[in-house]
């Protein structure tokens, strides 16, 4: 008789009822009382699962199973829950490992969907935590080789690139240094660039980063005519934002910015704004952030993320910061499941992002999209995997008159692959995380190469939280749920 | 499925897949119900052996009636049982320069 094993998933509790989450499939299943009962004998009775006593020999086979559960459940219900639970591959027989997972690049060439244009390496401010300029900084952008501002005509090429290597829809992306330093270029490139893709008949959008000092009426008037969707940077109250964010002669820049985002939110509604909040391990009151920039502010949605910074850092986050963040992280969560299940909206961005890849089943080779539908462009038009790394020789991918460096991103795509990172091959959250964010990594450790494992317990513990969110929604609020559905089949109806 | 229910997109997949794979069977002669039938290097080119039709006879056509013949060997991907050409008949379809003309001189060839 064949030893029944488990295979690997994530067991959770949402809305009274048991859930698994598969990996690497990344589907979600509501378990019935035979499947949780099944699960939890082939989980107990597993070899290596308890330091106890070796169990019996035949405990996990499934005539053992259907013993076990002989008083609670019939032996044709047992039999059922096992044969799903082997279909679905949460559990299998134990001398049957399944194949790995290919190894598979994606089909090149890929097309560029978003194009994130450094126009500055500039900037007005002096944020001490600042990847592009503090102590982690990747590239020289005081004395280095590349241009501080990125010149109209290799703006004008990048849109060429950009529209030459998209598909049918194509997004730009102004950052910086201070994107509005060089606000003269970002307004000749969106004029340029509307005219080429009509001419190309492709469909072209904008959007940006700011720190929002520079805000001018005239600025704030322009952005919202041409539907430039706008991410503020920004840390939350005046004594947080002013702890970091500061101008080069350490004057905090809460009271420059505050007037004029409200200003930018009051006249700019075609899109949605949201506010982009950097957590130190002095500023991790998540809560206290979020109101004031919801309700204070009045911003629609704000995203947060840990600084990225080499452990040594004084604001760097700690184990216990990263714990501290969870508890708060979820208490924000829990907030947003309860707005999102009477249909209100909440504005806490990061639960909404992870809510959407779960809903998909999103099981990613590849942690994020840099390098492959994702390119940053440096000021002087070198390409490169993102714009984290734009200027950098190092993470070079071509540049926009040449086109992508085809060698250099097929090279680079063979080694971050998912399946080379032994870490996390016997993680459940891989299919989510896979890895995490190329730059933090490379500032942490020396190399793109390696996963993020000083977050590994954060993000078990938030993608845990988000699958409860998820659970709950299926039960409480499965409409809310369809919508991401929707919009993505309107996203493909332009395609 | 019964004890397990589907919830995320990716789910529904896998209970699709698990579906499909347990469906049954189905023989090669059966015309497949859902898709186009184009049998390709069977009937759409001339090919000695293979002249019928999807519908018009020999059962579906990748059985051979008697024997694997000439087209079995060049354009399909049966692993025919014709002579071996490589090795002890490098000259089977020397006297067949198009098949449409020559197929009669296609000769039966004994181990030897």
């Amino acid at each position: 008789m064949m030893a029944l094993a488990r295979r690997e998933f994530h067991l959770f509790q949402a809305a009274g009822r048991d859930f698994l989450y598969l990996v690497p499939s990344a589907a979600v299943f509501a378990l019935d009382e035979a499947t949780a009962a099944v699960l939890n004998a082939v989980t107990s009775a597993a070899p290596g699962s308890t330091r106890q006593a070796a169990p019996e020999p035949s405990a996990c086979t499934e005539e053992g199973v259907v013993q076990t559960l002989a008083g609670r459940f019939d032996e044709s219900t047992v039999r059922a829950a096992i044969g799903e639970l082997l279909d679905v591959r949460a559990i299998g027989y134990e001398h049957q490992p399944d194949a790995p997972v290919p190894r598979m690049l994606p089909m090149m060439p890929f097309p560029l969907n978003t194009m994130v244009m450094n126009v500055t390496n500039q900037c007005n401010l002096a944020c001490t935590y600042c990847y592009e300029y503090g102590e982690d900084k990747i590239v020289d952008t005081e004395n280095g080789q590349q241009s501080k501002f990125m010149a109209e005509s290799t703006a004008l090429d990048s849109v060429e690139f950009l529209l030459k290597e998209s598909g049918r829809v194509a997004h730009l992306t102004f950052f910086g240094g201070e994107t509005l330093l060089n606000f003269p270029v970002l307004k000749s490139t969106i004029a340029y660039a509307r005219r080429r893709a009509a001419e190309l008949d492709k469909e072209i959008d904008f959007s940006l980063t700011t720190n929002a000092t520079l805000l001018r009426p005239d600025i704030i008037e322009f952005l919202a005519e041409n539907r430039v969707g706008v991410t503020i940077s920004i840390d939350g109250p005046r004594d947080m934002q002013d702890k970091f964010r500061v101008f080069h002669n350490g004057a905090g820049s809460y009271d420059v910015v505050a007037p004029k985002i409200k200003e930018l939110l009051r006249v700019h509604r075609s899109r949605p704004i949201g506010a982009r909040v950097t957590l130190t391990s002095d500023t991790l009151d998540i809560t206290s952030i979020y109101r004031h920039l919801t309700e204070e502010l009045g911003f629609w949605e704000v995203g947060f993320a840990p600084v990225t910074t080499s452990p040594n850092q004084k604001y760097a986050i700690g184990d216990r910061g990263f714990d501290k963040m969870l508890g708060q992280f979820r208490a924000l969560a829990a907030e947003f499941l309860e707005h999102v299940a009477v249909n209100k909206h909440h504005g806490f961005s990061n639960v909404k992002d992870t809510l959407e890849e779960i809903h998909k089943g999103v099981s990613k080779a590849y942690p994020c999209g840099a390098g492959l539908g994702l390119l940053g462009v440096s000021t002087d038009g070198d390409v490169a995997l993102c714009h984290r790394f734009a200027g950098s020789d190092a993470h070079k991918m071509g540049t926009v008159k040449d086109g992508i460096d085809r060698e250099a991103q097929v090279d680079f795509l063979q080694h971050h692959h998912i399946a080379d990172k032994t870490d996390c091959s016997t993680c459940w959250a891989r299919p989510l995380c896979s890895g995490g964010c190329y730059h933090e990594a490379h500032v942490r450790y020396g190399t793109t190469q390696r996963p993020n494992l000083h977050y590994c317990e954060w993000i078990r513990g938030w993608t845990d939280t988000c699958l409860q969110i998820y659970g709950e929604l299926s039960e409480r609020n499965p409409e809310f749920l369809a919508r991401f559905d929707r919009e993505e089949a309107k996203a493909e109806a332009v395609l | 499925m019964t004890h397990l229910k589907a919830i995320n997109r990716k789910a529904g997949r896998v209970v699709e897949h698990v579906a499909e794979q347990k469906k049954d069977v189905v023989a090669l002669q059966r015309v497949p119900q859902l898709a186009p039938h184009f049998p390709l290097g069977c009937s759409l080119v001339f090919s000695p052996g293979w002249e019928a039709d999807q519908n018009g006879g020999t059962a579906g056509l990748c059985q051979p009636v008697e024997r694997d013949i000439f087209d079995c060997h060049i354009g399909c991907f049966w692993p025919a049982q014709v002579p071996d050409q490589l090795n002890h008949a490098p000259d089977w379809t020397g006297k067949c320069a198009s098949a449409q003309k020559d197929w009669r001189k296609l000769d039966l060839v004994f181990p030897g």
